[in-house]
C-alpha cells in the first residue's frame, strides 16, 4: 500500500458521459446546419471534404457509365446513320440563317454604335460533362467535370443545345454543382417573346417551372416562349428558358398560376455549356434617377444639365 | 444459428479494421449511381445502426458525425443535416443496444425500424423547416428496406466471427 490512488483503474475508463457527448455533437452539428444556410461560410470546409470524397465517388459513378458507354457502342448503325443524315438535313435548314449570321451580327454592331447603345455581349464559355446527379432528394442539382482548376466561379449560367439549364451554386477544386433551374425557388428573369412582358420564372421542383407575378388578365398564351430578359446581371439576354404548357385563371387571385416546362434537357445526362460570367453592369444610379441602368444614367444627367441651365 | 447472448453460439472478437472497412464500403454504396432508385436504403445508417448496438465501445457518435460529415458533402445536402440524424441514431441504437440483442432477429428488425425511420424523418423535417421540396413518399420506403435488410446485414457483418461449426477437440477455444 505505497499510496492510495483515487482515480479508478484505467480499464474504467469511458471518456465523457454519453449524454455529454451527444449534446456536444448534436450542438455542432445543428451550428454546422445553421452556418451553413445562413451564412455559406464553409465553403472551405466543404471543399477540403469534397477533395477527399470526389475521387471516391467518381469511381463509383464509373460502372453506370461504363454501362452506358457499352449501350451507346453498340448502338444501332441504322440508328446512327438515321440520325446521321437528321443531322445533316437539320444543318442545311438552318444554313440560311448561320451563313448571315455573321453579317447580321456585324451589321447589328454598326448599328448599335450609330444608335449609341451600348455593344451586345458575346456569349463565350467551357463545355463540361455532367458528372452525376446530387445524391439529395430535397434539391436538383448536378455536378460536372470542370472546377476552380478550369476557372469556373459561382455564379456562372449553364446551358445545353437547346436553353438554359442552371447556374453554379458551388464550386469544388476539379468538380462543379450546379443548381437546376427547376430547383424549387431557383429563379431566372424571363421576358415572353411574343409580347414583350417581363417576370420572374420559378422552379417549382416538381420538374416544372411557374411563372409568377403576372397579373390575372397577362397576355400569356400556352406554347410561348420565354427567354432570358438579361435583367439579372447573370444570364445573357435571349436564351430559351421555357414554354407556357398550364394558365390557370382565377379571378380571386390577383395573379394568374402560369405553369411552363424547359426547353432544355434540364433533366438529362451529358453535356453543357458554362457561360463566362457576365461583365459586371454599371453601378446603379441614385434613388431619384429613375428605373435604373444605362437610361437611367444618361437621364440623370440630362436632368443635372437641365437644373444647372435653370439655376444659371 | 443466431447469436445472442441467450444462444450457445460464441462469436470470435471484432476486428477493429473490419468494422472500419464496413463503414467505408457502405458509403462506397452510397455513391453508387443505384442511390437514386426510388427505396434505396441508406447503407450507411443501417451499417451505423448495427455496430453501435452491436460495439458501442467502438462505434459511437463520434463515427456518425464524421461519417453525416461526408454524406453531406457527397451529396450536396446542408452541411450538418446527415451529423445531426446520425448522430442521434448511434445514441439511441447504442442506449438501446443492451436489451435489443436478447431478441431474435426478425424482432431485433421490429425494434431498429423506428430508429431508421426517425432517421430520414429527421432530415426531412430540417430540410423542410428550411424550405426545401418535399421529395415525395418514396423517401420514407428506404428505412422500411433497411429494416428488412437488417437481418442479412446482420449474418454479413458478422460473419467474420463466426466460428467453425466443428470444431477441433484439441483446440476448445
Amino acid at each position: 500500500m505505497a499510496g492510495i490512488d483515487h482515480a479508478p483503474p484505467p480499464f474504467f475508463k469511458r471518456g465523457p458521459a454519453p449524454l455529454a457527448l451527444l449534446t456536444f455533437y448534436v450542438a455542432i452539428s445543428l451550428a454546422l446546419f445553421v452556418v451553413d444556410l445562413r451564412f455559406r461560410s464553409l465553403d472551405l470546409l466543404r471543399q477540403s471534404i469534397a477533395l477527399l470524397v470526389d475521387p471516391v465517388q467518381r469511381v463509383a459513378q464509373t460502372p453506370g457509365s461504363l454501362v452506358d458507354y457499352a449501350a451507346n457502342y453498340l448502338q444501332g448503325m441504322r440508328e446512327l446513320q438515321h440520325e446521321n443524315s437528321e443531322l445533316k438535313h437539320a444543318q442545311l435548314n438552318t444554313a440560311p440563317n448561320l451563313q448571315r449570321l455573321l453579317q447580321l451580327e456585324a451589321e447589328n454592331e454598326r448599328l448599335r454604335k450609330l444608335l449609341a447603345v451600348k455593344e451586345r455581349e458575346k456569349a463565350n464559355g467551357q463545355v463540361a460533362q455532367i458528372l452525376y446527379t446530387a445524391r439529395d432528394p430535397f434539391s436538383r442539382k448536378v455536378i460536372v467535370d470542370k472546377g476552380q482548376q478550369s476557372g469556373i466561379v459561382a455564379g456562372q449560367p449553364a446551358i445545353d443545345e437547346a436553353g438554359v439549364v442552371g447556374q453554379v451554386t458551388r464550386v469544388f477544386p476539379f468538380s462543379a454543382e450546379i443548381t437546376l433551374i427547376t430547383d424549387k425557388d431557383q429563379a431566372v428573369p424571363v421576358q415572353i417573346v411574343r409580347s414583350g412582358h417581363r417576370s420572374v420564372v420559378f422552379g417549382l421542383g416538381n420538374g416544372q417551372l411557374e411563372l409568377r407575378y403576372m397579373p390575372a388578365n397577362a397576355d400569356v398564351q400556352v406554347g410561348d416562349i420565354l427567354v432570358t430578359s438579361g435583367l439579372d446581371s447573370v444570364y445573357l439576354p435571349g436564351f430559351p428558358v421555357a414554354k407556357v404548357v398550364n394558365i390557370e385563371r382565377d379571378s380571386a387571385y390577383s395573379f394568374a398560376r402560369i405553369f411552363c416546362v424547359p426547353v432544355a434537357g434540364v433533366e438529362n445526362f451529358g453535356e453543357i455549356m458554362v457561360l463566362d460570367p457576365r461583365q459586371p453592369l454599371p453601378p446603379a444610379p441614385p434613388e431619384s434617377a429613375g428605373r435604373g441602368g444605362d437610361i437611367g444614367d444618361k437621364a440623370a444627367l440630362r436632368q443635372k444639365k437641365k437644373r444647372a441651365a435653370k439655376s444659371n | 444459428m443466431q447469436p445472442t447472448f441467450s444462444s450457445s453460439r460464441i462469436l470470435l472478437p471484432v476486428r477493429p479494421w473490419f468494422i472500419f472497412f464496413s463503414l467505408i464500403a457502405a458509403v462506397a454504396l452510397n455513391f453508387l449511381p443505384t442511390a437514386h432508385w426510388p427505396g434505396m436504403p441508406d447503407w450507411v445508417a443501417l451499417v451505423l445502426c448495427f455496430w453501435s448496438v452491436r460495439e458501442f465501445r467502438r462505434v459511437g457518435m463520434g463515427w456518425a458525425f464524421i461519417l453525416g460529415l461526408l454524406m453531406d458533402v457527397a451529396d450536396g445536402s446542408v452541411l450538418g443535416q446527415h451529423c445531426f440524424a446520425y448522430v442521434l441514431l448511434a445514441y439511441v441504437s447504442t442506449s438501446l443496444s443492451r436489451r435489443l440483442l436478447w431478441f431474435p432477429l426478425a424482432q431485433q428488425a421490429l425494434q431498429v425500424m423506428p430508429l431508421l425511420f426517425g432517421a430520414q424523418l429527421i432530415q426531412a423535417l430540417m430540410r423542410l423547416a428550411v424550405g426545401a421540396e418535399f421529395p415525395g413518399w418514396s423517401y420514407f420506403i428506404a428505412p422500411l428496406i433497411e429494416t428488412l435488410l437488417w437481418i442479412p446485414a446482420t449474418f454479413v457483418l458478422l460473419l467474420p466471427q463466426y466460428r467453425p461449426v466443428e470444431q477441433d477437440p484439441d483446440r476448445p477455444i
